[in-house]
């Protein structure tokens, strides 16, 4: 039995349409003009047991949203998902104590307390064992390296180290489902890297299923096999990340040397330069023009190294992302 | 059962220790509270000298003058019983916490953990009361000490008993009721105005600005409101108002709140399991 089960789940927002200046404020007083937004659009899929599944897609593209339908905090308009085994918007008890939802912008521990006042409060009401939860205190500080922060007030917690902490709290009960929304979001790149070493090495150990939206590529690239792509509320993409770069990116990448410390004049006819750096260059060329263009280069050139990649997953998303767009404003 | 209990005494806990992170503060906002009280003595001072001065100029006896039946040590021994039941039915904070939790998403906290929102608030709020009488016992007792003379008798064991019931009843509605209105806020985000208004009718209605057997007429109207309980019948029990006496109709008055409480608590269940299906979760 899949972990969570979705089947056409959509929510509907209806907001109020605020046009311009102060003369349609007034006006809004009187007469509003709502509009309904299609957050989520009928989305399907499956998540597995013990997986580890990335949800990406622009700016409202419908991640968050999805998680919080799929932790209960919203209500859908329409379409079903079950969750190890609960409706999640029933919102029951024996629901809640078997997940954790980790919002990388929205805190949950005690501001001007210590870490550990939050945890002592988490241990009574997941009802944590005292022995387990010592246990889980002992191992989850000494995996993120927070152990002497604990009694530290939070607000004087760095911004990763305060992450660190929520994600204790949010693992004290071990759930058997971790929603993450941009859980490295700020972060520095060593808190990042922190981060995404536990996340991984915790997934692997307890086998949790865990579902992450993050902006950061290399979260979703260290962490996730699998990636839903989302976009406008609804499913792109379903598969393999690896599929992803080959299926929506249509150029790749010619890193080139010349000898010498030059760059050839004529060196824009073979495709698009994006960044120059002499003797070096990347150009971006579509993929069935690659071989050509690569005979071409060494034909004409004294080339003193060369190389093809595809291109960053970032860009292969972005390339996506933007095709949609243009593609609903024709 | 017993695990319930010992959450909510983790929470009470964990509540207190924040309450007492400012000290410096809350003892402040504590004691300039009591400001108010020292200027209406004051006040009531000069309404009834100006009162006694204009009986003297128009009747020979020029005796001092009664307001509405009471006498100024009436009115002061009244006011301070009055205070002193807002000090346990007021809830400063609690409606536009619970709507700037709604605003900015700091509830999904209550929503995705395995605990009762309104349970938990009320907790806190216990909290800030214990917290709150730990700084304001020395100052109430003094003043209280200081207006000795001013009250009438001292209440037999069982009236005490009856005011201790309609302190701790009035906290429960003062709770309900402002609970209530930051619930609306699952409906309209913003409820500051409402709790203005809100704000405006209880210092009126409660008893809080005169007592409301002054109100003549309108006053019968107020008896059938829950605002009463806030602040008059606490102080109307001590100075054994008609309709507040032990034997004459204070069971049945105390039986009304209990009531009301009970009416409350549903409308706040009712409301808090329509409002989160009403629920957004905006912003992110």
């Amino acid at each position: 039995m899949p972990a969570i089960e979705v089947r056409n789940l959509a929510k509907t927002y209806r907001v109020f349409r605020k046009r311009e200046g102060l003369l349609a404020s007034v006006r809004g007083l009187f007469h509003r003009e709502y509009e309904s937004i299609h957050a989520v659009d009928g989305i399907d899929f499956q998540v597995e047991q013990g997986e580890m599944v990335a949800f990406l897609g622009p700016n409202g593209a419908g991640k968050t949203t999805t998680l919080k339908l799929l932790s209960g905090l919203i209500f859908p308009t329409d379409g079903q998902a079950n969750v190890l085994g609960h409706v999640p918007w029933k919102r029951e008890n024996a629901y809640r104590r078997r997940f954790s939802l980790v919002m990388g912008q929205k805190n949950q521990l005690w501001w001007d307390l210590p870490a550990q006042e939050s945890f002592r409060l988490h241990k009574e009401i997941y009802r944590i064992e005292t022995t387990q939860f010592d246990r889980r205190i002992d191992e989850l500080t000494e995996l993120l390296e927070v152990k002497d922060l604990v009694g530290q007030p939070v607000r004087e917690l760095s911004l990763g180290e305060r992450m660190k902490m929520e994600l204790i709290a949010a693992l004290l009960h071990s759930p058997d489902l971790l929603l993450l929304d941009e859980p490295t979001i700020g972060l520095d790149v060593v808190s990042q890297r922190k981060v995404q070493q536990f996340l991984k090495y915790y997934q692997q150990e307890q086998q949790i299923t865990v579902l992450l939206t993050s902006h950061y590529m290399k979260d979703v690239e260290v962490l996730c096999q699998r990636a839903i792509i989302i976009n406008q509320g609804k499913i792109k993409h379903d598969g393999p990340l690896a599929e992803i770069v080959d299926r929506f990116s249509q150029h790749k990448v010619i890193e080139i040397q010349f000898a010498g410390s030059e760059l050839p004049e004529t060196l824009d006819r073979y495709g698009d330069v994006f960044e120059r750096q002499p003797p070096r260059a990347k150009i971006r060329v579509p993929r069935t023009d690659v071989p050509n263009t690569l005979n071409q280069l060494l034909d004409n050139f004294t080339v003193e190294d060369i190389s093809v990649e595809d291109r960053p997953l970032e860009e292969a998303m972005a390339e996506l992302f933007i095709n949609d767009a243009s593609n609903d404003s024709n | 059962m017993l695990a319930r209990a010992r959450t909510n005494w983790v929470i009470l806990k964990t509540c207190l220790e924040e309450r007492f992170v400012y000290r410096a503060d809350f003892a402040f906002a504590t004691l300039v509270r009591f400001l108010p009280i020292v200027t209406q003595v004051f006040l009531w001072g000069a309404i009834y000298a100006g009162a006694t001065q204009a009986a003297a100029g128009s009747n020979e006896s020029g005796k001092p003058t009664t307001l509405n039946s009471y006498t100024y040590h009436e009115m002061i021994a009244y006011y301070l019983l009055a205070m002193l039941a807002r000090a346990f039915s007021s809830m400063p904070g609690l409606a536009s916490g619970i709507a700037r939790d709604v605003r900015d998403g700091t509830v999904k906290k209550y929503l995705t953990q395995p605990i009762d929102m309104l349970g938990y608030l009320f907790w806190h709020r216990i909290a800030h009361k214990l917290v709150y009488y730990f700084i304001a016992t020395g100052p109430f007792a003094l003043i209280f000490y200081l207006c000795r003379d001013y009250f009438p008798r001292s209440p037999d064991p069982a009236t005490l008993l009856a005011l201790v019931a309609s302190l701790v009843m009035g906290f429960l509605i003062g709770f309900l009721i402002e609970a209530l209105i930051g619930l609306i806020s699952f409906w309209f985000l913003e409820v500051s105005s409402l709790l203005f208004i809100y704000m405006m009718f209880n210092y009126f209605l409660s008893g809080h600005m005169i007592p409301l057997d002054w109100l003549g007429e309108v006053g019968q109207w107020v008896e059938f409101l829950p605002f009463k309980y806030l602040a008059y019948v606490p102080a109307a029990i001590v100075l054994g108002k008609q309709g507040y006496v032990l034997g004459h109709g204070l069971e049945s008055q105390l039986l009304i709140e209990a009531t009301w409480i009970a009416g409350l608590l549903v409308l706040n269940r009712v409301a808090f399991s329509r409002g989160v299906r009403r629920y957004g979760a905006f912003g992110g």
